[in-house]
């Protein structure tokens, strides 16, 4: 293959050097020689697996684990009694809460964990799980979220003390006084009960670990489907009680993680446990069953919006009232200070006058988690929020969407823009993108099409969306995950030949850091991408930093990448120096050396100045010997990439389905770095868009059983439910990014599901339609076409 | 039991227990970790084998009921050290992000390929829908196996493992 080769970019991607350039990743993984956990096999290795509870809230009367015990095969059977005698029974949460990792006094969700089978082989783990007999006493339930706060519910949590009721917290942005007085002068005011479905990241590969504990050092090997492996240790560290630098955390390959693995499951502790009590390795590999009932879901939010405008079209104030569904645990993995995370963008790429959101969060008895599925914390939500009450007005005001966004975008010179809920947008040209997705979609003609199609009775719809992301957490005075601030680190060690190695705190799900990151170097360096390799999922061999999730590792990452290199050269241009026999500061770096200014042919190449460094010769005064460097970068503020997506539907008027015929998305992520892994991430945002706009929901009966247990009744598009997507781009650079770049890694996720949703409204005009919510079934398209349209929660 | 099951052109012979999934039976006896395993309900086909040239979903076929056939896997695409046109049509053309339902992909391309050496787009979409793919949305694995159909010669595989 050729990995190294350099492609021509095409016209107005300006990416940096190298650019569309084959991914390093991909010769092992054709080949079927990736590395993924379940693939990893020690000498004496043990398998573990879970019982989950049936039932949805119940009190655990006894457990009998004898005739599990005595299964043959069977190494040990552990219940949440024998955890809590080690002090063990329970774990933090990423929001400092607590989760329980098996079940003590009763369960609080369905599928909870309640004890652990470890077993010779993998069949036989499971079959020893049916020999284990629980007695439930069954409690009454909350299922519906809406009555998580009523009167008489019954307390979820009386595990904390003094807990009276299922409220976990209430937030609040933006400023009520001055929101409600531009909606009480305000021409028109639209208000629509807007819901966010629960849905899951389901990655492809469920979640895993192998834990080896050495009994003589005490030394903990953790291999593990982890996004985050330096904040995994330090969470180890504090629930075990194991010495932080006894713990080794290895993220090898990772078969798509969306956010589903960045946080600490119940099933990673019990293999830890498990292999600290019996001294061999233990390998924990959830089914999916397991993974979609128990791992981290995403969203819940049921969101009143209302909207402001004049008459004419300015809007003028927005304003949200949330309640939001957090399940058994409050397991959301955002900054603690950002307990809605970064939903306050719901004021979205508007110009507005006033903005207002209160949000309550409680317990229900479903499974925990909250931010998963590429949702930039909860952004996902916020430009759903935005772009279909937008589109609402639009219906009112009886005027074009692509108009009414047109009218209100915040204008180019109005960047750095502060929103009316505190969030500081670097850099913004949104009319060229809109402007953009409008040619290359080819709207008016569009809009002839569908008013030619309405007069025959199809339903055709077209669907904008424009959003605005807020990327790459954070400064560390703003942001840290219990504690542990967003910064991340980047090491870069050039050999005496002039090979180099990057370290990097963050870890690629898919995402092709192994390419990326060595095209930023090379850039910076001057050293060829094939020269360089990336090394990172390995927390003995990489600095510390804070991982791969909310879109942040080119932001917060690819910056440290770039200027730890940017540190190297600087060092090896004082080097140069004493080589050239000329003062620093008349060398001039031409990408890969330095010559003395006014006399090229008097230069030396980084690969020369990486030899001298460690060679022999001489090195001016006060330099050592190598040629290396190591920073940990904290980002000065957040990026902002942007986007606009318009889809076109169709949707058949007998059987209600929906066929999404095009997509056209035009994105925003500043300098681009390699234009086709760009186009990769969009796309496969593009089809989570589709899914949870019309098949994806994790639902629940109202006894909390968890009705979307299997890839059967979870539906995940296929290739006949995507289009062949049609993308472009815009750059806009991010002024405080050290190469300008943004992070695109979400974009699609957070842009698509309103494009797709306003589409269907809009091919359901003619009904008198001005919203339906997620997923858009058949069969919910079709109540909404006879006027029954529902709530899905 | 015993069976004996042809694994990319070698013989694999173990004693199983009746049940045994031939997912596990690759993964775990052969040790041929190329091929993955994603959901139990064959829904997502990251599991899927070529059994005798037919893709087949791994995770739900009984090692036993493979006894005597012939399983082509992931590491056996690539023949003397030349990889499969479908194999470099997914580096190519980015078909891959975190890589784990592209094994499954790749196979269920070859045998379109050795059905059909050129599809429409629209057959390949066919041909894959009984799999998942999170990462890239499927143009570009689309697109991989249409560079593969243009630019490649196509590889018997029963014929080069035997």
């Amino acid at each position: 293959m050729t990995a190294v080769e350099e492609t021509p970019a095409e016209e107005g991607e300006r990416p940096i050097g190298y650019g569309r350039l084959l991914r390093k990743e991909d010769p092992r993984l054709i080949r079927g020689m990736g590395n993924f956990v379940d693939d990893i096999q020690l000498p004496g290795m043990l398998h573990l697996a879970i019982l989950r509870s049936p039932v949805a809230h119940a009190r655990i009367a006894n457990i009998d684990t004898s005739a599990a015990q005595a299964h043959p095969k069977v190494v040990a059977v552990i219940t949440g009694a024998d955890l809590a005698e080690q002090g063990l029974a329970w774990m933090p949460t990423l929001s400092n809460d607590v989760q329980s990792v098996l079940a003590t006094d009763k369960v609080r969700f369905q599928h909870q964990e309640v004890a652990f089978v470890v077993a010779e082989d993998r069949y036989s783990a499971r079959d020893a799980l049916e020999l284990i007999d629980v007695e439930y006493d069954m409690l009454p339930v909350i299922s519906d979220v809406r009555s998580a706060l009523d009167a008489d519910a019954p307390v979820i949590r009386d595990d904390l003390e003094g807990k009276a009721d299922n409220h976990i917290f209430d937030w609040e942005t933006g400023d009520e006084a001055s929101t409600n007085e531009v909606f009480e002068r305000a021409d028109v005011v639209v208000s629509e009960e807007i819901i966010y479905p629960r849905v899951h990241p389901a990655p492809m590969e469920t979640c895993a670990c192998v834990a080896q504990v050495e009994r003589v050092s005490g030394q903990l090997t953790l291999w593990s489907t982890t996004q985050a492996p330096h904040a995994h240790r330090t969470v180890y560290a504090l629930v075990a009680g194991l010495p932080e630098h006894k713990i080794r955390i290895i993220a090898p390959d990772i078969g798509g993680g969306f956010g589903g693995k960045v946080p600490i499951y119940p099933g990673y502790v019990c293999a830890i446990v498990a292999s600290l009590v019996i001294g061999k390795p233990v390998k924990w590999t959830e089914d999916r069953t397991e993974n979609l009932v128990s791992t981290g879901f995403a969203r819940d939010y049921i969101m009143k919006g209302e909207i402001a405008a004049t008459s004419d079209g300015k809007i003028l104030a927005v304003r949200t009232n949330v309640l939001a569904d957090h399940g058994a645990f409050n397991g959301v993995a955002s900054p603690i200070k950002y307990p809605a995370g970064f939903f306050g963008v719901f004021t979205g790429s508007y110009d507005l006058e006033a903005a207002h959101c209160k949000m309550t969060a409680v317990y229900t008895n479903k499974a925990p988690g909250g931010v998963a599925y590429a949702c930039s914390f909860r952004i996902t939500e916020a430009v759903y929020l935005i772009e279909r009450i937008v589109d609402c007005l639009a219906f009112e005001l009886d005027m074009d969407p692509a108009e009414l966004r047109l009218k209100n975008f915040i204008k180019p010179e109005q960047f750095p823009y502060e929103t009316k809920t505190g969030w500081v947008y670097d850099s913004g040209d949104y009319e060229p993108a809109m402007r953009k997705a409008m040619d290359m979609a080819g709207y008016a003609q569009l809009r002839e099409e569908q008013a030619e199609k309405r007069e025959r009775g199809e339903l055709m719809g077209i669907g904008i969306s424009f959003f605005t992301e807020a990327v790459g957490a954070g400064p560390r005075k703003d942001m840290d995950i219990l504690g542990l601030g967003m910064a991340d680190g980047c090491e870069l060690r050039v050999h005496p030949t002039g090979k180099a190695i990057v370290r990097l705190s963050v870890k690629t799900q898919g995402q092709g850091h192994e390419t990326t990151f060595a095209q930023i170097v090379a850039e910076e360096l001057g050293i060829p991408p094939e020269d360089i390799d990336v090394i990172h999922g390995d927390t003995d061999n990489t600095p510390f930093g804070l991982g791969t999730y909310g879109s942040r590792s080119t932001p917060v990452s690819g910056a440290a990448a770039a200027l730890v290199a940017r540190k190297v050269r600087d060092k090896a241009q004082i080097i140069a120096s004493g080589m050239l026999e000329a003062s620093v500061a008349d060398l001039e770096w031409v990408k890969g050396s330095f010559h003395v200014a006014g006399d090229p042919s008097k230069s030396v190449t980084i690969q020369d100045i990486a030899m001298r460094a460690h060679g022999a010769g001489d090195l001016p005064d006060g330099i050592e010997g190598g040629l290396e460097a190591q920073i940990c970068y904290n980002p000065t503020n957040l990026t902002y990439p942007f986007g606009a997506y318009i889809c076109v539907v169709d949707i058949d008027p007998a059987t209600a389905e929906v066929k999404v015929r095009r997509f056209i998305a035009v994105d925003d992520c500043g300098t681009q770095i390699n234009p086709m892994i760009i186009e990769g991430q969009v796309h496969g945002g593009l089809a989570d868009g589709v899914g949870m706009a019309l098949m994806e929901m994790i639902a629940f009966d109202e006894d909390g059983n968890c009705l979307s247990a299997s890839l059967m009744d979870y539906l995940i598009p296929t290739s006949l439910e995507c289009p062949d997507w049609e993308t472009g781009h815009t750059v806009t650079p991010s002024p405080h990014h050290p190469i300008g770049a943004k992070g695109i890694g979400e974009s699609a996720t957070v842009g698509s599901p309103p494009a797709v949703v306003n589409a269907v409204v809009d091919a359901l005009k003619p009904f008198g339609i001005r919203h339906a919510d997620m997923p858009l079934t058949p069969s919910r398209v079709w109540e909404t076409m006879q006027g029954n349209h529902t709530a899905p929660i | 039991m015993q069976v004996n099951i042809v694994i990319n052109g070698q013989e694999v012979t173990e004693e199983i227990e009746p049940r045994m999934l031939l997912v596990h039976f690759i993964r775990d006896q052969a040790g041929l970790t190329g091929t993955h395993w994603g959901c139990d309900t064959s829904n997502c086909g990251t599991c899927v084998v070529l059994i005798d040239g037919e893709p087949v979903k791994s995770c739900t076929t009984l090692a036993a009921m493979t006894s005597g056939h012939q399983v082509t896997t992931v590491e056996g695409m690539e023949v003397d050290g030349v990889l499969d046109p479908v194999q470099e049509g997914f580096m190519q053309c980015h078909g891959l992000q975190c890589g784990f339902c592209t094994p499954g992909m790749m196979l269920t391309a070859r045998a379109l390929l050795d059905q059909n050496p050129d599809p429409s787009e629209h057959e390949i979409r066919e041909a894959i829908s009984g799999q998942i793919c999170r990462c890239t949305g499927y143009s570009s694995i689309v697109r991989s196996i249409r560079w593969a159909a243009e630019n490649g010669t196509p590889v018997s595989l029963e014929g080069a493992s035997s």
